[in-house]
C-alpha cells in the first residue's frame, strides 16, 4: 500500500518496520514530528528527554542492552549531543543505533545554519541522507542494518525540505527484531584510556571497510545521460537539479553521504567536461572531490553557501538558462513576520520588561519573538539555556549596577534542558541576577509538546511533575516568587524588587499558553468612549488591536478575550464584553 | 508536465487542511505528488506558504518564481506577496479578506490600497468573499473548503472524487459543514 507521508513521519514508519523498541529525542523544528510519529505506534517505548544529551544515552543505553534505538534532534541539537555521540562512535553498537539530524538551510526556524554532515567526519560516524519520504523510510531501515553490521552508529542527515514535504511511501510489515543478548563487555564498552585507545583502531578499521562499502553500494546511484556535464549532489538538491535539468546532465547521487567513496567519484568525473558539485550550505562533497584529486570540479563558484537551493538557481548556474518571466507588483509590500499569538502570556511579560527598560538575556522558544517590535525587549538570544549563563557573564563583567537592570527569561522547557546549570552556575559563584522562567505549561514553540514540568509524558500518561519552585530552592535561590505576568502592575512591582535584590532570585511567569485546550478564554474586549487615545495597550503587539484613524480599534474576529489590554490601559477605557 | 498550485495565507487561517484535501485528491486520481510546508517559528501569525505539485513525476517540492499555474490565496496582502510565483497565463483565486501583519498595526508601513484591482490589471483573477461564504456554510472556519471548491473547478478531476477525499480528510462531525462549503464554493 502506498501513502502520501511527510518525511519525518516516513523517518518513523522506517523505525517501525526496522524493529525500533526505544526513541528518546528532544524537540526542534524541523525534527519533531519524527518522534511525534513514533507515538502511534504502541510497539515502541517513546519518550521527550530533558536535553538531546540525556536522548542520546538513553538510545545508546538501549542499543548497548541489545535493541534497535533511535534518537531525533534539529541541527543544533545535534551540538548538545555531540559529547555523548563522539564517544559513542568508539563503543559502536550492539543493536542498530540512528540518530537523525534535521538541518534548516534558509532558517526557516533556527538560530544559526550549520552543515551537520562535518559531525560524520568529525565523529566518524556512517551517515544517509534521503532525498523525498520513500527514501527517509528507505534509508532509515537501511542504517540500522548497517549499523549492525560495520558496529557503527549512523546518522540520518535531513532538510527542512525533507522533512517538512509530504511524497508517496510503500508501506511494509514491521520486521520481528529480537533482542541481542546483553553481554558485559568492559574493553568495548567502558571508555577509559586503555580501552578507548583500543576501540580508535577499530574505529579507523570499521571506516575503512566503510569506504569500501561507499564504491559500491546501490545507495550511491550513477544515473548517465547525454551531454558533458556531470553532477554529483545529494538530497534535496538532487530532487531540485533533476527538475532543472532533467536528462540533459548525468548524476552521481549521494545516498551515503561519508563516508564518501574515492574511485567511484573519480571515475564519474573522468567522463565529463566539467563536473557540478551541488550541495546546499558548506562545500562538504565539493572538498572532497577536489581532495582526492577529481578533475574539472565546479562547486561553490557557482554556487552560494547561503540559504536553501532551488531549480530555477542551479538552472542559471549549471545550463545559463533563465527563470521564466513572472509579473511583480509596483510597490513595497509590508513583511508579515510571526507575532506572539493573542492571548500569549510571554505579552504581558515582555510589556513590563520593556517599560522598565531592562536588559533582557533571551533564549530559544516562541519568546524569542520578544525582540521584535513594537515589544523589542530581548538583547541576546544564543542557544538554548545561555539566557541565564550569559546574564552571569554580563554581570560580572559589568558589576553589581548593571546586574539591578538585567534579566534572564527562559521558557520552563528550555529552563530544564539546559538553564537549570547556569542558574546553579550563578548561586555556586555568588552571582545575583534575576531569571524569569516562563512557564506557559508546555513547550510552545515546537507545537505543544509535553516536559518534565507539565506532568504527562509523550503518550499523555500522567507522571511525577518538576516542582519548579523546589528546583530553584534546592540549588540555593532564596527569593522565589510566582507570579502572573498578565496582572500586569503586580509583575511590575516583582519584577523592580527582584532585580534590586543582592542575591539571586527567580520569578515564575505563570500563565499557560494560549493555544492549550485546557485554556479558556471567552468574549472579547472592546475600546469604549473613555479612550484617551493614549495608545499604550499598541504597546502590547497584539494582532488584534490596531490604529483606527487616530484612535484604537480591535479585530473581534482576532480577539480571544484574554484581557491583558484591559489590565494595561490607564483610563480604564477597555471593556471586557462576554458574548 | 506537474501542476504546481501555491496556497497562501496567515498563519492560523487553516492552508494546511486546504493542502491536505488537495493532496490526497490528486493522489487519489493516480498522480505522483508532493506537498511541502514549512512548520515552526513561519505559524506564529506569519505568511505561511504550501506547495502541491502533482503529474507524472515530480521531483522538487518547491514552486518558484514564475511556476504556479494555481495560486489559492487566503488574504489579499499574501496574494500580492505571492504575484510573482504566478505562471504566465495562471489564476489567482482570492479571498476577499484582508488582516493586517505587525508592521501596519504598528504603523511603519501601510496597508497597500485596492490590492485585489492592481492584481487583477495584471494576471487572471477570482476574487471570493470566502468568509461570507463560510459563514453560510456553517462556520468562518471553512474558509479553506470554499476555496478549494473554486480551485476544484478549474481542475479536470470529477467534483465525486473531491467529495471522497473530503470524507477521507476531515473529522466525521464536520464532513456536512465542509460538504457544504466545497459545494458553495465549486458552485460559484
Amino acid at each position: 500500500m502506498k501513502k502520501l507521508m511527510l518525511g519525518n513521519a516516513a523517518v518513523a514508519r522506517g523505525a517501525y518496520e526496522a524493529g525500533v523498541t526505544v526513541v528518546s529525542s528532544y524537540p526542534g523544528t524541523p525534527s519533531t514530528e519524527i518522534t511525534e510519529n513514533i507515538v502511534k505506534y504502541p510497539e515502541i517505548y517513546a519518550e521527550w528527554a530533558p536535553n538531546e544529551k540525556v536522548a542520546a544515552e538513553v538510545a545508546v543505553g538501549a542499543s548497548m542492552a541489545g535493541a534497535r534505538a533511535m534518537s531525533a534532534c534539529k541541527h543544533v541539537g545535534f551540538n548538545v549531543m555531540a559529547d555523548p555521540v563522539f564517544t559513542i562512535s568508539y563503543i559502536g553498537t550492539n543493536g542498530g543505533l540512528l540518530f537523525c539530524v534535521a538541518d534548516d538551510p534558509g532558517m526557516h526556524s533556527s538560530q544559526n545554519e550549520q552543515d551537520s554532515r562535518h559531525y560524520a567526519k568529525a565523529a566518524k560516524l556512517l551517515m544517509l541522507e534521503p532525498s523525498d519520504s520513500s527514501e527517509c523510510k528507505e534509508y532509515t531501515k537501511r542504517a540500522f542494518e548497517l549499523s549492525e553490521k560495520y558496529d557503527v552508529p549512523a546518522v540520518l542527515r535531513l532538510s527542512t525540505r525533507v522533512s517538512h514535504s509530504q511524497s508517496m511511501v510503500e508501506i511494509n510489515e514491521r520486521e520481528n527484531y529480537e533482542l541481542k543478548p546483553y553481554e558485559k563487555n568492559i574493553a568495548k564498552n567502558v571508555m577509559m584510556p586503555a580501552n578507548a585507545i583500543k576501540r580508535h583502531i577499530e574505529v579507523e578499521k570499521r571506516m575503512e571497510a566503510l569506504k569500501e562499502f561507499a564504491e559500491n553500494t546501490e545507495l550511491n546511484t550513477v544515473e548517465i545521460n547525454e551531454g558533458n556535464i556531470g553532477v554529483i549532489t545529494s538530497g534535496i538538491s538532487y530532487m531540485y537539479a533533476k527538475e532543472a535539468l532533467g536528462n540533459r546532465v548525468s548524476y552521481l547521487k549521494l545516498g551515503m553521504v561519508y563516508p564518501l567513496p574515492e574511485k567511484k567519484i573519480l571515475d564519474f568525473a573522468a567522463k565529463f567536461d566539467k563536473v557540478y558539485v551541488i550541495e546546499e550550505l558548506d562545500p562538504f562533497f565539493e572538498e572532497h572531490c577536489k581532495a582526492v584529486g577529481a578533475k574539472n570540479i565546479i562547486g561553490k563558484e557557482a554556487f552560494t553557501l547561503l540559504g536553501e537551493y532551488t531549480p530555477a538557481m542551479i538552472k542559471k548556474a549549471v545550463l545559463g538558462e533563465d527563470r521564466p518571466e513572472f509579473d511583480e507588483s509596483d510597490e513595497q509590500i509590508p513583511a508579515r513576520p510571526p507575532v506572539m499569538c493573542a492571548g500569549c502570556p510571554h505579552r504581558g511579560t515582555f510589556y513590563v520588561l520593556k517599560k522598565l527598560g531592562l536588559v533582557v538575556s533571551g533564549d530559544i522558544g516562541c519568546y524569542t519573538l520578544g525582540a521584535v517590535q513594537p515589544l523589542s525587549s530581548v538583547d541576546s538570544t544564543i542557544c538554548m539555556g545561555a539566557s541565564v549563563s550569559a546574564a552571569l557573564g554580563m554581570a560580572k563583567a559589568r558589576g553589581k549596577e548593571f546586574n539591578k537592570k538585567l534579566v534572564s527569561v527562559i521558557g520552563d522547557s528550555t529552563f530544564i534542558h539546559s538553564g537549570i546549570t547556569g542558574l546553579i552556575d550563578i548561586v555556586y559563584n555568588k552571582g545575583a541576577n534575576t531569571v524569569i522562567i516562563l512557564d506557559n505549561s508546555i513547550t510552545g514553540m515546537t507545537g505543544h509538546q509535553d516536559n518534565p514540568t507539565t506532568g504527562y509524558t509523550i503518550r499523555k500518561e500522567e507522571t511525577k511533575q518538576v516542582n519548579l519552585i523546589a528546583l530553584c530552592k534546592a540549588v540555593g535561590v532564596g527569593r522565589i516568587v510566582v507570579a502572573d505576568p498578565f496582572d500586569v502592575k503586580n509583575f511590575e512591582k516583582v519584577v523592580k524588587e527582584e532585580v534590586s535584590a543582592d542575591e539571586p532570585s527567580v520569578i515564575i511567569a505563570q500563565r499557560p499558553c494560549a493555544l492549550l485546550k485546557k485554556v479558556k478564554y471567552t468574549g472579547h474586549c472592546t475600546i469604549t468612549d473613555k479612550c484617551k487615545k493614549c495608545k499604550m495597550c499598541m504597546k502590547l503587539g497584539c494582532p488584534a488591536i490596531s490604529s483606527d484613524g487616530d484612535g484604537v480599534k480591535i479585530e473581534l474576529n482576532q480577539c480571544n478575550g484574554c484581557g491583558l489590554c484591559v489590565n494595561v490601559c490607564p483610563f480604564e477605557a477597555i471593556k471586557k464584553e462576554e458574548k | 508536465m506537474a501542476k504546481n498550485i501555491m496556497i497562501v495565507g496567515v498563519g492560523g487561517q487553516g492552508t494546511l487542511l486546504a493542502s491536505r484535501i488537495l493532496g490526497n485528491t490528486v493522489i487519489n486520481e493516480g498522480y505522483d505528488v508532493k506537498v511541502s510546508e514549512v512548520h515552526g517559528m513561519s505559524q506564529r501569525g506569519g505568511s505561511v506558504v504550501t506547495y502541491v505539485k502533482y503529474g507524472d513525476k515530480v521531483y522538487s517540492p518547491i514552486i518558484d518564481r514564475g511556476e504556479a499555474d494555481i495560486i489559492l490565496a487566503f488574504e489579499t496582502l499574501e496574494a500580492y506577496r505571492a504575484l510573482p510565483y504566478l505562471k504566465k497565463g495562471g489564476c489567482m483565486i482570492i479571498n476577499n479578506q484582508k488582516m493586517n501583519p505587525m508592521p501596519v498595526i504598528t504603523g511603519a508601513a501601510k496597508y497597500p490600497e485596492n490590492i485585489t484591482e492592481k492584481i487583477s490589471s495584471k494576471v487572471r483573477t477570482e476574487i471570493v468573499d470566502a468568509v461570507s461564504l463560510a459563514k453560510e456554510a456553517g462556520s468562518i472556519k471553512a474558509v479553506n473548503v470554499v476555496l478549494i471548491g473554486i480551485m476544484a473547478k478549474s481542475t479536470d478531476i470529477a467534483y465525486e472524487r473531491w467529495v471522497e477525499t473530503i470524507k477521507q480528510t476531515v473529522p466525521e462531525k464536520f464532513i456536512d459543514l465542509n460538504l457544504k462549503a466545497f459545494a458553495l464554493g465549486y458552485n460559484l
